[in-house]
């Protein structure tokens, strides 16, 4: 680019900025208390709502100015929902937990009569002397956030609060520089592809770059398919425009006037963000014809994927953007040389976008400090299950498993004790307490047995049985291969069988082998990656918890007691408390009779097993217990005149 | 020949609304196979299904077969072909909820409502469907019912949740009533 223009380009972005941060100012100036709330899906699910609607309430009532400013997700989801009360004499104050009752709470105490509520607050954002500083805590101080930087720091609807922070610089140096220069900053940064087969990004963006055919796509993928992970929408809906930034500068250097953000029209509110931020990123002329004065130009459009786990393969995205089944296709040509409508197209996931920008402003050598030798960079997870402070983290790669459960995420909670961790989701594996001390990187997870994937971790504890974890995910890949190919359609439908009928109690000697020998053939038959990894989940699962599928096959017996047709309940006499029925009523189905001597019983043909009336027994009696195998549980026969009908 | 009832008379200007503004839909959609995915979620977003009808004219408008549209329509979980419930009842069967006993729950809605999983009650109120993941496992098991997600759910919170629904049914009739008689 000639000298002249990159001062007009420099200049045209310089107005835009000026202009971000009066309105900044103007934001935080007109009234000097913000409060921030966090509205991103789990915030909504948590009652943000209701929670803005009171802290509304109680300023018109008191007649206090305050601002809210409505902003994504924080990462910290086991604490939603949340608010930061940011006010003149205080440093911002994260609060926990937020209800409607809370929140006028501190509209009296915090805002009218200085009191921070020390019961309440989770930590001040920054460094002070009057209150912990998050930073203080495991759950703050080992994360590293690059891509994640901002979210739950502001309103993903406002591109000028994006700006403001920084936003769009990115773009402009990119714009500067050469495609191949770009393209080189990205090789030295190492930067792999977050969707989960961590492939070198550089190497996709040069060819390309170098096709002959004038006409090429840029394709983000946010089709998130794992049934256990939202990383990928919850960076839409909290900071969409990192995301956009990134596609830009990506189809610039790969010579792309087209791109298509490819996300599920089952997560409404991404959408609804993404297309958002897309307008007012055109409407500032950083999208759209001559991008900030330049000869660049650039349309996104938003795709929504109609929610088939395949789709997320890239040829399979391909064909259901192009009005077909979404069916892979066999590779090459890879869509780098013939993609969308037959173009060289690049396919990136969210991640691996929003990674671009602080890439391209801090610089290659910085990135490559963050993480390990062969895989650069931050790790995002949505760490879920059975740990104490569940929600998405970000950590460099290379931080172990362990860290990351028990000090990060807490570790378990109800002291029950760790039994796996599912990495991946579908395409991935389970691992146990030895395997705790891997690195968390794309070549160690993977070696492991399990694998990066898509994200999605899942922390089961003692009462989890591996075998109904293995069957949960056949049962998901089974109902989403394509049918393509024989092996994973009629493979994956077997091994579902042999397992279905395992936890069942119907398991035959011979059957653990029959798995293994079905799995090879499985992954070595399939043509995407949806059939080669669908086995993994049993291969892990048998690998490393054989002893529990022996239990189920060899004594009919879940060890974990999750199996519902080896499992009983029933309620130990000599502990349940004469005339309490703290438990009938729990019982959906009506199974729980009086005795002759006024104590419960179990009506073992109606009971569902589910648990109720376990949770619902006094602590003080903890009369109901849970066995395996069923014929455990002492059979009490329900008298015949206490039997009620109607 | 059987008798109309006046039932029947209203399902049936219903259906013929419906065929109408879909083939209004469909006008403002250039005639390309790669508009096929967002017509069909453009109908299913207004109408709630596709109907047998909906999807012949789909394939008309497209030149396309009705097995060609329907084979796509099928291949995708979003849609469904029937009509769903007054209120739709989603239970998230992702594998956080998993591991937390969604499968529990979504058997108590289906016990309740005398239904299973991918159907409606006969009386339209409820439809019961499920999904997986829906972005907040941290509250799970979940349930969404309408476009409320429900967290932390029970099997005992299921009756409630429902027994809400049947109080509110119940009052808007009488109301009914009430304004009826006054007339
Ligand atoms: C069954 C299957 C599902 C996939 N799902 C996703 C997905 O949800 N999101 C994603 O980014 N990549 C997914 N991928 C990987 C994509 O095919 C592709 O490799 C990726 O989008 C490339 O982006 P990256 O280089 O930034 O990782 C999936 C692959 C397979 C085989
Ligand atoms: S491996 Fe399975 S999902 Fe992939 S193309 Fe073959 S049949 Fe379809
Ligand atoms: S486990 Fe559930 S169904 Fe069985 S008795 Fe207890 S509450 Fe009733
Ligand atoms: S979505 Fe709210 S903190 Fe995660
Ligand atoms: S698994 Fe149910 S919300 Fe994520």
């Amino acid at each position: 680019m000639k000298q002249n223009s990159k001062e007009k380009l420099k200049e045209v972005f310089a107005s835009i900025k000026m202009d971000a941060e009066r309105r900044f100012r103007e934001m935080k100036g007109d009234s000097s208390q913000n409060i921030f709330i966090g509205m991103a899906t789990c915030g909504l699910a948590s009652g943000a709502t209701d929670v803005k609607a009171a802290f509304e309430e109680a300023f018109s009532e008191k007649g206090i100015s305050a601002r809210i400013i409505p902003v994504g997700c924080l990462g910290h989801c086991y604490a939603e929902p949340l608010v930061i009360i940011d006010r003149p004499g205080f440093p911002p104050i994260l609060y926990h937990d937020v209800t409607p009752g809370k929140a006028k709470l501190l509209v009296k105490a915090f805002l009218e009569e200085d009191d921070p509520v020390f019961e309440h607050l989770l930590g001040a954002m920054e460094k002070n002397d009057l209150i912990p500083w998050i930073m203080d805590f495991a759950r703050f101080n080992q994360e590293k956030r690059v891509v994640m930087a901002n979210s739950g720091l502001l309103d993903p609807e406002d591109i000028y609060q994006y700006v403001a922070k920084g936003g769009y610089s990115a773009l402009v140096k990119a714009l500067t520089l050469e495609q191949e220069e770009i393209i080189h900053e990205i090789q030295d940064s190492g930067l792999r592809g977050r969707g989960g087969a961590g492939f070198l990004t550089h190497i996709k963006w040069q060819l390309v770059r170098d096709a002959k055919e004038k006409d090429k796509i840029v394709i983000c993928n946010a089709d998130e398919g794992d049934p256990g992970a939202y990383m990928d929408r919850t960076i839409l809906e909290s900071n969409p425009h990192q995301v956009i930034e990134g596609i830009t500068i990506s189809a610039y250097a790969v010579g792309a006037k087209k791109a298509i953000v490819y996300v599920r029209a089952e997560y409404p509110l991404a959408v609804k963000t993404t297309k958002k931020a897309i307008e007012q990123a055109k409407e500032i002329g950083l999208l759209g014809k001559g991008i900030l004065g330049t000869d660049f130009d650039l349309d996104i459009a938003i795709f929504e994927g109609s929610g088939a786990f395949v789709c997320g393969e890239e040829t399979a995205l391909i064909q259901s953007i192009q009005g077909k089944r979404g069916m892979p296709q066999p590779r090459p040509p890879y869509p780098s040389q013939r993609g969308l409508w037959g173009k060289p197209t690049a396919v990136n996931n969210v991640k691996t976008m929003a990674s671009i920008p602080p890439i391209l402003n801090k610089g290659a050598q910085w990135y490559r400090g963050i993480g390990t030798e062969r895989s650069p960079g931050t790790a995002i997870f949505s760490v879920v299950g059975n740990v104490l402070h569940a929600g998405l983290v970000e950590i460099p790669m290379g931080v172990t498993l362990r860290t990351l459960i028990f000090e990060i995420c807490g570790g378990i909670p109800n002291q029950k004790s760790f039994k796996a961790v599912q990495i991946g989701g579908p395409s991935g594996g389970c691992l146990p307490g030895s395997s705790l001390d891997t690195p968390i990187d794309f070549d160690s997870l993977t070696q492991a047995g399990a694998m990066m994937g898509s994200g999605g971790m899942v922390v089961m504890d003692e009462d989890a049985c591996m075998v109904d974890v293995a069957r949960y995910f056949l049962d998901f890949t089974q109902k989403e291969s394509c049918g393509k190919c024989t092996f994973c359609r009629i493979g994956t439908k077997h091994l579902l069988d042999v397992l279905e009928r395992i936890t069942r109690g119907k398991g035959r000697q011979g059957d653990i082998g029959l798995l293994e020998d079905l799995s090879l053939d499985i992954k070595a038959g399939s043509l995407c990656g949806l059939g080669k990894t669908a086995p993994n989940p049993v291969i892990t699962t048998i690998k490393y918890f054989r002893d529990e599928y022996e239990a189920h096959i060899r004594e009919k017996r879940c060890p974990a007691m999750m199996c519902r047709t080896l499992t009983a309940y029933y309620i130990d006499l000599d502990k349940c408390a004469r005339g309490c029925d703290a438990c009938v009523g729990s019982c959906p189905t009506e199974s729980i009779f009086t005795t002759k001597n006024r104590k419960k019983g179990i009506d073992q043909t109606s009971c569902v097993k589910c648990g109720e009336c376990m949770a619902s027994c006094p602590p003080e009696y903890d009369a109901v217990r849970k066995v395996s195998p069923p014929e455990l549980a002492p059979r009490i026969e329900r008298p015949q005149e206490t039997v009620t009908h109607g | 020949m059987k008798k109309k009832t006046p039932m029947d008379n209203t399902a049936e200007i219903e259906q013929e609304a419906m065929l109408h503004d879909i083939a209004s839909i469909l006008r403002t959609f250039v005639k390309e196979i790669s508009n096929l995915i967002p017509i069909l979620q453009m109908i299913q977003e207004k109408h709630h299904y596709l109907s047998p009808r909906a999807l012949q004219m789909v394939a008309k408008h497209l030149k396309m077969s009705s097995s060609e549209v329907y084979g796509v329509a099928t291949f995708y979980n979003q849609f469904r072909f029937y009509p769903p419930g007054k209120h739709q009842i989603k239970v998230c069967l992702g594998t956080a909820c998993h591991v937390k006993g969604g499968d529990i729950i979504l058997e108590n809605f289906e016990r309740k409502l005398e239904i299973k999983v991918g159907e409606t009650t006969p009386d339209r109120e409820f439809s019961i469907d499920r999904v997986a993941c829906v972005g907040c496992c941290a509250l799970a098991p979940v349930a969404i019912i309408d476009d409320t997600v429900n967290g932390h759910m029970a099997p005992s919170k299921v009756e409630g949740l429902i027994l809400g629904f049947d109080i509110e049914k119940e009052r808007e009739k009488r109301e009914k009533q009430q304004s009826e008689a006054k007339q």
